[in-house]
């Protein structure tokens, strides 16, 4: 929510000055009152982003600060790609980040859907509400809560047993059903071996790139506590497609779920960008919904570079590593980021 | 004449220590704060952080103890202000940290901390307080901290009842290959033989130290933190691969549990035995278990003869708001009473030799024996072997190996992070 208001706050600033530019004493003014937060942005923001990079290429590895410059100067970045546990990171990052944006986006706008055809027997407020509640959680109360809920000793893998799943399985000769979850080291659709066609190494990979089982848990908690704040960026939307459209469709004959299908949904193409933009940097910087539901996980499992930083930094006191590795969280943010700003300023010039 | 005379002041001597052992010696001229700064809240630890101010009291009534104590597990709450405070030259008078690379890493290289050699000479600690421990809390011929108790590390516990009904009798002492007997002949019965809870990894890197030092015997185990066996050699490996073996043992729920959650499965007899420090003693006791009863313990397999040290001790801080009363706090904990009142509630023994046995249970005695006549080795889990970026780069090779256990990998792993940390050479 809070980045919906900053970025509207700064298309506010952004349109300010194209509207009307002021006479030249308006325009000290006005750059007078902006100087302290350009300064406080200037030390705070891409002041200590410097440091930040300065230190990933020093020889600070203690707890006692080290300035001096490492030589070769980038050896710290290569150190970072070749560690096996920052490789299985950025690939859960990727599987992450695909299955939580897949299921949220999805989950959130069938919700919209079904509240918005329904508007005239759900009582829109209610269910608006009752699906927005997740997000108003901290992450650390969903992640304890959904490791209670996928701990294999304790959680949901009980239900196999009162439904009598297990007892029919069992009348069957099968072994009961009882997935690890949040504990199973696999990793399915594992792509080395067809990727060894091309690259030969491949095969000796340490880190499979596939899909690690515990992390689906993980991206189902994260999807039930962000899927109402999808559904309500889509309500929002809704609500702006005047009820003309709608009827001068029905007129033509079209169905409701053609309507939905070739004019609502086309329209909130928009907010799915805002959508999925939101989620992605929610997605590649989330720390706490994981470290309170499996942290690092079995083999690194459901470990993302944020803990990664974490404990490299004030675990191990590795801050030439950790640095590095923030570096490359912020550039894989701003790649998503920056091209979506400038989009969104293209378009309010235009 | 002359022997007389030396008989004369020998018995005068015992007949003083004797005094000063019973009466405590009260000091009322040191006066004002003293702050101590620790993460103890739990019930246990806290009741035994007490008994260390209460020593203090006694010996110096008029020195006003604040306990600048931060709550979290681990301490991970508490570190990283104790950080900040001792960088913006604002120390508390005293704090709590394990010796070895701990200490030396994270406070006598900033000089943080100051050296307490003084004390230890007019204390008469250097008589009491085992050579190997000194060394572990010394570098340069200064030494840097006070324990108040010292936990053994290799420790092997097993539940008794299970064992009694396969009719399976342990000696004084585990070998690897009466491990691994036992653990067939168990798992041919359905039960599980051995318990882990590695959900914070640092239990399942304690049973490969635990296991490295008993294959590689006590000498082979200290090369490891002093560069002398390498641990890309053929007999770390052969150790790597014993633990291994182990962990084909282990409970499948493992990754699920917690170290103290994986202690409560081998007390419901889901599993048998479990490889911790003595820590886990309190866990029994806290269960209402019986010693030799319900529960017994034999040293890790093939370490009889070690104690794997993992200490709490009080460093002084380097420019201490109140160094008169940081020393008397360093005297305080130091003192036989202290030390007497402090462990049997921290469920630790005395890091002095001297301490009354009397004051402890039947495993503690065990470990008081261990400690007076044992190899004493420093553990890399708690930060004592090893500095910090080796025991996180550890940990990270030990979480990839509980899966896929590959044995060259951890190896090259932990050498690389042995000359990166620089205890190593290539």
């Amino acid at each position: 929510m809070e980045n919906t208001r900053a970025s509207s706050a700064s298309a506010a600033l952004a349109a300010a000055p194209r509207r009307k530019r002021g006479t030249p004493v308006e325009q000290r003014q006005s750059f007078l009152f902006l100087l302290p937060s350009l300064i406080a942005i200037l030390i705070f923001v891409y002041g200590f982003i410097s440091v930040t990079f300065y230190i990933s290429l020093s020889n600070w590895r203690s707890a006692a600060p080290n300035w001096t410059l490492h030589t070769p100067l980038f050896e710290i970045y290569a150190d970072l790609f070749s560690n096996t546990r920052f490789q299985i990171d950025l690939r859960n990052t990727v599987v992450f980040t695909l299955l939580f944006i897949t299921m949220a986006v999805l989950l959130g706008l069938s919700l919209a859907i079904i509240i918005d055809y329904n508007r005239r027997w759900f009582a829109i407020p209610f269910f608006r509400n009752t699906f927005l509640f997740p997000y108003a959680l901290s992450f650390i109360v969903t992640g304890v809560a959904w490791r209670w809920i996928f701990n294999p000793e304790t959680g949901i893998n009980l239900f196999f047993n009162i439904l009598g799943i297990n007892n029919l399985l069992a009348a069957q000769g099968m072994p009961p059903l009882k997935p690890g979850w949040t504990t199973d080291p696999s990793v399915v659709l594992s792509i080395n071996n067809a990727l060894s066609a091309v690259i030969p190494a491949a095969a000796d990979w340490r880190v499979q790139l596939g899909i690690p089982v515990a992390i689906i848990p993980v991206a189902i908690a994260a999807t039930w506590q962000l899927s109402g704040f999808v559904m309500a960026m889509y309500l929002g939307g809704m609500t702006t497609i005047s009820m003309e459209l709608r009827e001068a469709a029905r007129i033509d004959g079209a169905t409701e779920w053609q309507i939905y299908r070739y004019i609502i949904i086309p329209s909130l193409a928009p907010v799915t960008i805002s959508v999925i933009v939101i989620l992605l940097h929610v997605s590649f910087k989330i720390f706490d919904l994981v470290f309170a539901m499996t942290g690092t996980g079995p083999a690194f499992a459901t470990d993302m570079p944020s803990i990664f930083i974490f404990e490299q930094m004030f675990k191990g006191n590795k801050y030439n590593l950790g640095t590095a590795a923030s570096i490359v969280m912020l550039i894989l943010v701003a790649l998503i980021i920056i091209p979506y700003l400038r989009s969104q300023r293209r378009g309010e010039d235009s | 004449m002359k022997a007389r005379f030396l008989m004369m002041l020998v018995i005068v001597g015992a007949l003083l220590s004797l005094v000063s052992g019973a009466v405590v010696a009260q000091d009322e001229t040191v006066t004002g704060d003293l702050e101590v700064f620790s993460w103890w809240t739990s019930g246990g630890e806290a009741a035994a952080l007490d008994a260390l101010f209460a020593a203090m009291n006694a010996s110096y009534p008029n020195v006003n103890i604040v306990n600048a104590t931060v709550a979290g597990g681990g301490g991970s709450a508490a570190r990283p202000v104790l950080q900040t405070r001792l960088a913006g030259g604002d120390p508390p008078d005293s704090w709590q940290v394990h010796p070895g690379w701990e200490l030396f890493g994270q406070y006598v290289e900033p000089g943080y901390v100051a050296p307490v050699n003084d004390i230890y000479e007019s204390e008469g600690w250097n008589d009491v307080v085992p050579e190997q421990l000194r060394e572990m809390m010394s570098r340069d011929g200064n030494i840097y901290l006070v324990l108040a108790g010292v936990h053994r590390g290799n420790g092997f516990w097993y539940n008794k009842k299970v064992l009694d009904e396969q009719g399976i009798t342990l000696g004084e002492a585990l070998s690897v290959d009466e491990f691994f007997a036992i653990a067939d002949q168990l798992q041919a019965a359905d039960i599980t033989p051995l318990c882990v809870g590695d959900s914070g990894i640092w239990a399942t890197a304690q049973l490969l130290e635990n296991t490295l030092l008993g294959v590689l015997g006590p000498e082979g185990y200290r090369g490891l933190w002093d560069g002398s066996v390498s641990f890309n050699s053929d007999e770390v490996k052969a150790a790597i691969a014993v633990y291994g073996r182990m962990l084909d043992y282990q409970n499948s729920d493992h990754s699920a549990l917690s170290w103290d959650q994986a202690v409560d499965a081998l007390m419901e007899g889901r599993c048998v035995f479990n490889s911790m420090g003595d820590w886990a003693y309190g866990e029994f006791v806290a269960a209402g278990k019986e010693d030799n009863v319900d529960f017994g313990w034999v040293s890790h397999p093939g370490s009889e003869g070690s104690f794997m040290v993992v200490a709490d001790g009080f460093p002084m801080a380097a420019g201490a708001p109140n160094p008169a009363a940081a020393a008397g706090w360093l005297k305080a904990i130091g003192s036989v009473e202290a030390q007497e009142a402090f462990n049997p509630l921290k469920g630790s023994i005395c890091a002095r030799t001297d301490c009354n046995r009397e004051s402890f249970g039947p495993y503690h005695n065990w470990a008081m024996d261990s400690f007076g006549s044992g190899e004493l080795v420093a553990t890399v889990v708690h930060g004592t072997a090893a500095p910090a970026d080796f025991q996180q780069a550890m940990n990270d090779a030990v979480t990839l190996f509980v899966v896929d256990r590959d044995v060259d990998a951890l190896a090259a792993a932990l050498a690389e992070a042995a000359v990166s940390a620089g205890f190593a050479s290539e």
